[in-house]
């Protein structure tokens, strides 16, 4: 027999619905049902001769048995532990205030616009007379501010759309998941745009508002998906037969369950989420209040002096795209080590 | 096997990479020859000495223009095209703000002030072939005031709804215009209603481009109708604009974003330098920098005075135009009752220092300024001087006035620049810190130019706000008059005792016919507002560029930003 | 068969009445309008009163609706009053797209050439420096933001080398015929070599840079599959037949590792489209990103409710073609 090619590969991104839908599915205990797509009700895939993922192992153990030697793992979380704690410590033993205008007098909007480095600012500052060192290291804080937030605003939007599908089902499920489709239907970062331009006053917060209201649909399907495989499974079947109450399944049983595909969206998405920021500053829309500082916002206000100095838009850009990197790499370990497939 | 087919098709493709670079740079030196149709092709290469009249003249404009005509139109890139396109009945003297004769060989006022003669330039004609005459011009006025439905809308004809007022079957609203009537075939006679300080000098503005008569007829030109969320307009003003200036339309290309002017070999006076012109709008400010780098464009317009240094370095020649336009901090008492005390206004004033915020944001040449216009308008007062930066005083100030722990809500613009206020967001920064700097509680609200921030400051949501002009013409009129005049305003000056005294001097002013008189009231105004009324701070004058390549001479700017390029010329 | 067809048309088409109706009343919810973009700061209370009653943006949302139904059903879709005042929006679209189209097929090309070889081989040597070093080579081309990816390339090659042209589609005094609106095709019907050559050194450092992200997962995509097939019994089987490896890697190995690629290639529109609002506008090449970014800097209603409902309906039924080709490969889908 041939593979069911529309079966999702592991470890593989492809269709933004179907990647979902794969990672769902890996959250259900047992191998058991599978693909969920499209709208209403599922046929398990149910693969033959699996086996139950380790025996009297649990995932998270077996998961971090096998990451512990994943030098790509290790590398992602060397770079994500490195910047929580710069994000934590950064504005304790930054040498200057972000906002301070220490060198605005050198400030001269012609012959010298941006000052260079010297002694006390070893990369200079920008183009307000402000200590760039500073403004990177307390950058870090911010930037993780926004992804986080971004990222959880996402999850918690999702989490309410897609237990309430999955744990429902019938036209609750029906109704949600159409929605879902329409918004998956438009390009991301356009849908990002579009949202952040709609707001009355921009601010850090629309940032943040407009990358979590994008990665709502992807949560929701995802935790639907991850609701609906389980639906079946035997856990489930067992509390139901004691008569535990649906709230309770719900909430005890079935989205513990589900955590582990959500953490490793979550992590990639916080990747998305930072670069994400960084586009919409490009494009205007980002927060313009930049005392305190935040490296996609750095990035896309220093535009213009790209061409004259560089360096601006450099710094940011090599931080955004390091801790991008590392979040991603943390991601795709943890997918392929949560993977029941590649468990083999 | 595949892995070698794909192995050979990525060389090929980096092969391909190298190869077009090494194509561009023999292509590189002679920016864009001039086409394979037209005149110019055989000159590309070949350098001489001094202007090569088949030349094509390419500028970079900062966005494409709307439509082709002016009477229609309201944004600088549009007058941009239409002025070469088109002339006036009057013109600017190039390189000032005054105005003179331009189809008008001479004018002259009646008495009153009321009645205006004329003399129309003989032996011009239109570029589809018609002469100009008296009857022409009249023509012309007369499409003005006649204009019906919603082409009336002050969103389509914003000058004349501005400058006029009324159109011919609108009895509810009076217009300045009475008639125009010809006394020869060279001679148009202008009846308007009352006496203003605009009249006639408003006639050099692009708006009052005179049209051939034929043209209008045969391309339906008034046919503007509204459908839907937009305007529709003729054919006359998206493909036949039919003027009598130095260059004739060739066509609008919206994929490229290029607009196309050749020469026009009939042109009455001087003929153009270049045999074309092409205008390309480039959004980007760093992109134009980089085309001109690349040599494929000649010049362009609003370079960032980051650059200035940088371009000139690389031999390109920065014009930088007099500033005539104004940046303010908008002030608005309506939603934040301590502005209501002058006081607290004068401290607002005294905390900001203009000198720093003119040196580290604004290029070479911008001035603190010490009055609602820049010095080339008449009437400015050279006594005044700008409010100096004095915390000390700011802080007295607010105490005396009982609001030592002032709170303010200061809006700043996001997604605009303008050329009062090249980087909005370092100067809201930077007025911000010098306020919080006397112990003002400064709370920043942000909002986009377009998307709710004019709406805002127009209906009094704002206490503080960024805000500039650019003038139109050479008159107070057009700067205090426009944002005064009118009590309910976007300083709401109807909240102040002043109100009323403000709105009749500047009433009295502008109907004052002797121009001597008139700059003398307007003077003791300025000094007025600056000090007694302060209804909004006045902090910089900003002189924009325009950068040509070395190739290019004959440039001459205007502070109006209204260049006339038919004296260009390029050595090539 | 047809009735799957019918079903996902009809899907298709309630999802975008759906997002018309979201878009035509958010876009109006929208605050500022078509006249402070028109007027700037000359724009007063009065000039907006008249514009909103001229264009009947005073009526309720409702009424406003229906009579935009109304023109729509005439084929009218509204007229710009930002981006291209007084033309329809429609063709304002047709326009630019050509210019999209042509930017996303060369990037989704180079996605291709570079991607799906790359991806083989890592899968073919895995765990070799090769491997990890193509598969960190693509996630970094994550990482990356496409807009700083656009300027450091235009900054190195257009700048600084001065090998290609920094903006733009077509340099002034080509004198070029144009059939689709896509330049280098149009360049090669016409037989006008030298206008089909200088679009194309338009489009590559564009290209470039949108490439980045659908090369990304591509490479990833062909690795991971072409490691799944290599696993599956009947390659196993091929191989103790004896067969020839190089048969066994074109007959077997490819062809159906190369079954989700030719998918996930197929889906990656979206992410051209998205990517193309940042790169025309870095670039100025003048397409639908562009007029899409111009349009909301201008509030252009008629122009953003087109481009966004075309934007969709493009990546709808792309989705649909690529499911349905599915469909009539996999009977099993047919019955979800």
């Amino acid at each position: 027999m041939t593979e069911n090619p529309r079966r999702p590969i592991p470890g593989t991104p492809r269709h933004k619905k179907e990647r979902i839908d794969a990672l769902a599915a890996s959250s259900a205990p047992e191998g058991g049902a599978a693909t969920a797509s499209g709208g209403g009700t599922t046929t398990a895939l149910r693969e033959a001769g699996r086996v139950a993922g380790g025996e009297g192992v649990s995932l998270w153990m077996s998961a971090w048995r096998r990451l512990r030697h994943d030098w790509v793992f290790l590398v992602g979380a060397a770079i994500v532990v490195l910047f929580v704690l710069l994000a934590i410590i950064a504005p304790f033993i930054a040498p200057h205030d972000p906002a301070g205008r220490v060198l605005i007098d050198q400030v001269h909007r012609q012959s010298n616009p941006v000052p260079g480095p010297q002694p006390g600012h070893p990369l200079g500052a920008d183009y307000l007379g402000r200590d760039l060192l500073s403004r990177l290291m307390v950058g870090a804080r911010q930037t993780l501010i926004v992804g986080v937030l971004a990222t959880l605003g996402g999850l918690f939007g999702g989490m309410a759309l897609g237990t309430l599908a999955g744990a429902f089902g019938g036209w609750v499920d029906s109704v949600v998941m159409r929605v879902v489709d329409v918004l998956l239907s438009i390009p991301s970062l356009l849908m990002a745009f579009s949202i952040a331009a709609m707001f009355r006053s921009p601010s850090q917060w629309t940032v943040i508002l407009a990358i979590a209201i994008v990665q709502v649909p992807v949560f929701a399907r995802l935790l639907r998906g991850s609701m609906l495989a389980q639906r079946h499974s035997d856990h489930v079947l067992a509390a139901r037969a004691l008569g535990v109450r649906k709230g309770t399944i719900v909430f005890r049983h079935m989205l513990p369950n589900a955590m582990g595909p959500v953490i490793v969206q979550a992590t990639l998405v916080l990747a998305t989420a930072i670069i994400d920021a960084a586009a919409l500053s490009f494009l205007g829309l980002g927060n313009p209040d930049d005392r305190a500082p935040e490296w996609g916002q750095m990035l896309g206000n220093a535009q213009s002096y790209f061409d004259s100095h560089p360096h601006l838009a450099v710094y940011p850009a090599l931080c955004i795209i390091v801790v991008a990197l590392g979040f991603t790499l943390v991601g795709e370990s943890l997918r392929e080590s949560l993977d029941p497939k590649s468990r083999r | 096997m595949l892995s070698r087919t794909t192995k050979a098709a990525v060389g090929a493709l980096a092969v391909a990479i190298a190869l077009t670079g090494c194509a561009q740079s023999q292509r590189d030196t002679a920016p864009a020859p001039a086409g394979t149709a037209g005149a110019g092709t055989s000159d590309s290469a070949a350098p001489t000495d001094g202007a090569n009249p088949d030349a094509t003249f390419i500028f970079g404009a900062a966005g494409a223009p709307k439509l082709f005509d002016p009477f229609y139109a309201s944004d600088g890139e549009t007058f941009r095209v239409t002025r070469q396109i088109y002339e006036q009945l009057l013109d600017f003297v190039p390189g000032e703000a005054k105005t003179t004769a331009g189809l008008a060989e001479s004018y002259e006022g009646s008495e009153d002030g009321l009645t205006w003669t004329f003399k129309i330039r003989e032996g011009v004609k239109f570029h589809d072939g018609t002469d100009l005459d008296a009857a022409a011009v009249c023509a012309n006025f007369d499409r003005w005031y006649n204009q019906t439905g919603d082409a009336q809308n002050s969103a389509v004809t914003y000058y004349w709804n501005n400058n006029f007022g009324g159109f011919a079957d609108q009895a509810d609203r009076d217009s300045l215009f009475e008639s125009c009537t010809t006394s020869d075939d060279m001679t148009a006679v202008v009846k308007v209603t009352r006496v203003t300080s605009k009249f006639p000098d408003i006639l050099a503005h692009g708006a009052y481009a005179i049209h051939s008569p034929a043209a209008l007829e045969e391309y339906d030109a008034n046919n503007v109708t509204a459908q839907g969320s937009g305007f529709t307009y003729p054919a006359y003003a998206l493909e036949h604009p039919t003027g009598t200036g130095a260059f004739k339309f060739a066509g609008y290309n919206d994929a490229n974003g290029e607009v196309t002017l050749e020469r026009n070999e009939d042109y009455w006076g001087d003929k153009a330098g270049v045999a074309k012109m092409v205008i390309r709008s480039i959004p980007d400010e760093s992109t134009r920098r980089q085309e001109l780098q690349a040599g494929t464009i000649h010049g362009y317009d609003l370079p960032n005075p980051v650059d200035w240094k940088a371009l000139e370095d690389d031999g390109a020649k920065v014009e930088i135009r007099p500033a005539f336009n104004i940046l303010y901090v908008g002030l608005n008492a309506t939603k934040n009752e301590a502005l209501k005390d002058v006081r607290v206004r004068q401290a607002l004033s005294y905390a900001i220092n203009r000198e720093q915020l003119v040196q580290s944001q604004l290029p070479e040449g911008a001035e603190p300024a010490s009055q609602f216009f820049p010095k080339a308008v008449s009437g400015y007062n050279n006594d005044l001087q700008p409010y100096p930066h004095d915390p000390e005083k700011a802080k007295s100030l607010l105490a005396e006035a009982g609001h030592s722990d002032l709170s303010i809500e200061f809006w700043q613009p996001t997604e605009v620049t303008r050329p009062y206020m090249p980087d909005p967001a370092s100067i809201f920064e930077a007025i911000r810190s010098d306020w919080e700097a006397v112990g003002i509680t400064v709370n920043p609200v942000a909002k986009p130019w377009t998307g709710g921030y004019l709406d805002g400051t127009e209906q009094s949501e704002a206490p503080a706000y960024l805000l500039g002009w650019t003038g139109d013409y050479d008159s107070a009129d057009n700067f205090i008059g426009t944002f005064f005049t009118q009590q309910d305003n976007a300083f709401a000056t109807k909240n102040y005792d002043f109100a009323n005294e403000l709105t009749e001097a500047l009433v009295a002013a502008d109907s004052e016919p002797d121009a001597a008189t008139r700059d003398q009231m307007v003077s003791e105004l300025n000094k007025k507002i600056a000090e007694e009324y302060l209804p909004g701070l006045p902090i910089s004058h900003s002189p924009p560029a325009i950068v040509v390549a070395s190739s290019v001479s004959g440039l001459v700017t205007s502070p109006l930003a209204a260049e006339d390029f038919s004296t260009v010329t390029i050595n090539e | 068969m047809s009735r799957y067809i019918v079903r996902r048309l009809l899907q298709a088409v309630v999802t975008l009445f759906v997002l018309s109706v979201l878009l035509f009343a958010w876009l109006r919810s929208l605050p500022g309008g078509p006249v402070s973009a028109l007027l700037g700061e000359r724009s007063t209370p009065a000039d907006r009163a008249a514009l909103e009653a001229a264009l009947g943006l005073d009526q309720p949302i409702l009424v406003q609706y229906w009579r935009f139904l109304e023109r729509a059903s005439q084929g009218q879709f509204g007229v710009s009053t930002g981006v291209l005042p007084g033309r329809d929006a429609l063709e304002i679209f047709l326009s630019r797209f050509p210019a999209t189209i042509e930017l996303s097929f060369f990037a989704l090309t180079l996605a291709i050439l570079l991607g799906v070889p790359l991806g083989y081989l890592a899968a073919r040597r895995r765990g070799t420096f090769l491997d990890t070093g193509s598969v960190l080579f693509s996630l970094v081309g994550i990482a990356v933001p496409v807009f700083f990816l656009a300027f450091a390339l235009k900054y190195v090659f257009a700048i600084q080398l001065g090998l290609l042209p920094p903006s733009g589609r077509q340099s002034v005094g080509i004198n070029a015929t144009h059939i689709t609106g896509m330049y280098v095709l149009d360049g090669l019907m016409t037989r006008e070599w030298d206008a089909a050559w200088d679009a194309l050194r338009h489009l590559i450092l564009p290209a470039v840079a949108l490439s980045s992200i659908p090369f990304a997962v591509i490479l990833r995509i062909t690795r991971a599959s072409v490691l799944e097939v290599l696993d599956e019994d009947y390659v196993r089987t091929a191989q103790s037949k004896g067969l020839r490896a190089p048969t066994i890697r074109g007959r077997h190995v490819l062809r159906n590792a190369l079954i989700p690629v030719v998918t996930t290639i197929g889906l990656q529109t979206g992410a051209l489209l998205a990517g193309a609002v940042l790169t025309e506008r870095v670039f100025t090449f003048r397409g639908v990103g562009h007029a899409l970014a111009y349009g909301f800097e201008t509030r252009d209603y008629a122009v953003l409710q087109v481009l966004i409902m075309m934007a969709a309906l493009v990546y709808i039924l792309v989705n649909m073609v690529v499911d349905i080709a599915y469909a009539a490969i996999d009977p099993r889908v047919r019955v979800r």
